[in-house]
């Protein structure tokens, strides 16, 4: 497929600056007419970038007289971090006025269970289909990865009923299991592909020593993975974390996660909006995957490349 | 995908075959119980849920899906309602709108990206991040920078320019660009850094044999580079495209829907059949005409790569 492809050539390709260039350009003035253009277009996006995370940054340090009055582009007068607390503290939801950080505690107890499980199957799925392939496992693959495009509306119904068969639905369990069968096929198809690309004399090795299944997982397998790992979890923490449909369908109102919480303190709440605390929450909301992606940096952009497959 | 794995056979295969065989199939039970989260999902989840889904699409489930088989009813209903029509026509103008700008930007913000510039990892890094953002944030953050009175259009009128007008999202002919900003915003930064990647995976001595032959480098991009990287070029139609076809939180968060029914999206719809319509059967068809369009696209697609590979 050739997502692996660009997948594991995206990683090198954009790592390897122009440095490594054994021509180079000639030294040249650095105003041609070309070199302005490319700039000023590569400066006009990055400004659309930037421009939303600007505003979002700044309305959430201004008080609403300054917003009301003021300009969208303008520094706050006096920051202020008021408009965070209440955020964080006293936002209403339409219902409660709780604040996000109930959103934000249950969107870590949805993401830490949901990310660890999920990739746990994942990988022992991967390492099942490299180096113990069974009868069907090739076909199961293939309408696993085919079964990621489908729309999850058209899943979302039967698995509301099957849930609700297991006692499960309306709690933290229903997410973590739905976001545990969802990022299955991408996370499958990375931890195959990884395993697939280790030297096999490995695996013969221990199986000649007479290791087992789970031994050779445990104890070869998972210790050579860190880097796959790496990626799985920077794709399925922020793939969580952002999640909206699966939050509001199977966690039930009191496990709502923070993107959930989020919009209803924007969307439903009564009376004038706040526009200082709403941007506030916003920001807030996006912090965890922020921090992540710059934390991250090149590992993202591998994640992402990977997971983009599932849409 | 396959041939990553093919050297990978068995380890049984190599060892004489009766006394083997046993242990083969024992090694391969501890495989399959760990297999059992994988087969489940494909064959519950993926093979049963949609099964169960076109389904019930044709009974007249209202509150709970125990209706009677009514054959075609509920799509016949389905494309009577203006509001289903309104979410297709939107989705489909959107779609076309945002697969080409998507495309059309990543592709151009990667070549400029290729041209040896400096900071480039800064104009990655600033592209790229709005990806890693919800489209719930996404939405969120446009609605605000839109809002008609105290966003970007009442600052501009403030400053002097009183006719600027930025009513988009208050606007039924124009709310569909208002998603658009937003869409492309979250988006194009990935499909630059999957372009860029095709690029530098484009061969140095294609440039420099164009080089050698006078081609003007637009030209080497478009008629040279372009057609090399098919494949990067097929990942990102389908990737974008499935997207678009799930395009629903962002509607949510940015619009929820209005004014009025002017950016309803499919997904929408079927969500709100389901939930709080409280008329399953429609929803279950609306989804299963989501399915449809979902195959529409990827049958082509699963045909050029799993076809291709059949004949090596």
């Amino acid at each position: 497929m050739s997502q692996t492809a660009t997948m594991t050539g995206s990683a090198p390709a954009t790592s390897g600056n122009a440095a490594t260039d054994p021509r180079g350009p000639r030294p040249k003035p650095f105003f041609t007419p070309k070199k302005i253009m490319i700039y000023t277009t590569l400066i006009f996006f990055a400004l659309y970038f930037l421009f939303p995370l600007y505003v979002m940054v700044v309305t959430s340090l201004k008080t609403m007289p300054e917003i009301r009055f003021g300009n969208i582009f303008a520094l706050p007068s006096a920051p202020s971090f008021d408009a965070w607390v209440k955020a964080w503290t006293s936002a209403c939801t339409g219902l409660t006025c709780n604040g996000l950080s109930p959103g934000f505690w249950n969107s870590v107890k949805i993401t830490i269970p949901s990310t660890i499980v999920s990739i746990f199957i994942a990988a022992v799925n991967g390492y099942a289909l490299v180096n113990w392939r069974f009868k069907g496992s090739e076909i199961f693959f293939a309408v696993l990865i085919f079964g990621s495009f489908i729309p999850y509306q058209v899943m979302l119904y039967p698995l509301v009923m099957l849930t609700r068969g297991m006692g499960i639905f309306g709690s933290l369990q229903a997410v973590i299991v739905i976001h545990t069968i969802f990022g299955m096929p991408i996370l499958t198809l990375l931890f195959r592909n990884y395993f697939a690309s280790l030297p096999q004399e490995l695996f013969k090795a221990a199986r000649v020593d007479g290791a087992g299944f789970w031994r050779i997982f445990f104890e070869i397998m998972l210790p050579m993975s860190l880097p796959i790992f790496v990626v799985a979890l920077i794709l399925q923490i922020t793939g969580i974390w952002n999640d909206f449909l699966f939050g509001v369908v199977f966690a039930g109102p009191q496990n709502y996660p923070m993107t959930v919480q989020l919009n209803n303190i924007v969307n439903s709440a009564q009376g004038t909006p706040e526009y200082n605390v709403n941007m506030a929450a916003t920001v807030l909301t996006g912090l965890v995957p922020l921090i992540i992606y710059f934390v991250s940096g090149k590992l993202f952009v591998r994640g992402v490349a990977a997971g983009a497959v599932k849409g | 995908m396959a041939d990553t794995a093919v050297q990978s056979a068995p380890a049984a295969g190599s060892s004489s075959r009766p006394s083997a065989l046993k242990k083969f199939f024992l090694h391969n039970l501890s495989a399959k119980v760990a297999a059992i989260p994988m087969v489940a999902t494909v064959l519950v989840v993926f093979i049963g849920c949609t099964i169960w889904t076109i389904y019930y699409s044709f009974t007249n489930s209202k509150l709970l899906p125990t209706g009677k088989f009514v054959g075609f009813d509920q799509y016949e209903r389905l494309f009577a309602t203006s509001r289903w029509n309104v979410s297709v026509i939107n989705l489909l103008m959107y779609g076309a709108m945002s697969l080409v700008l998507t495309l059309g930007l990543g592709f151009l913000l990667a070549v400029l990206m290729d041209q040896k510039i400096r900071f480039e990892s800064a104009f990655r890094t600033i592209m790229l991040y709005p990806f890693a953002l919800s489209f719930i944030v996404t939405g969120l953050v446009w609605q605000w920078i839109m809002n008609p009175t105290l966003g970007l259009q009442g600052t501009m009128r403030n400053l002097g320019w009183t006719n600027f007008t930025f009513d988009w999202i208050a606007n039924p002919r124009m709310v569909l660009f208002a998603l658009l900003i937003a869409g492309l915003w979250q988006g194009v930064g990935f499909c630059m850094v999957l372009m860029l990647a095709g690029l530098r995976g484009v061969d140095e001595e294609i440039w420099k044999a164009a080089r050698v032959d006078g081609i003007p480098t637009w030209r080497t991009y478009i008629s040279v580079v372009l057609p090399m990287m098919r494949g990067v070029l097929v990942t990102a139609v389908v990737l974008i495209g499935s997207g678009i076809v799930r395009l629903y939180d962002l509607v949510v968060a940015l619009t929820n829907g209005g004014p009025g029914i002017s950016s309803e999206v499919p997904a929408k719809y079927v969500y709100n059949y389901m939930f709080s319509g409280g008329n399953i059967g429609q929803g279950l068809a609306a989804a299963t005409m989501m399915l449809l369009t979902v195959m529409i696209i990827m049958v082509p697609w699963a045909y050029l790569e799993f076809g291709g590979k059949g004949r090596k």
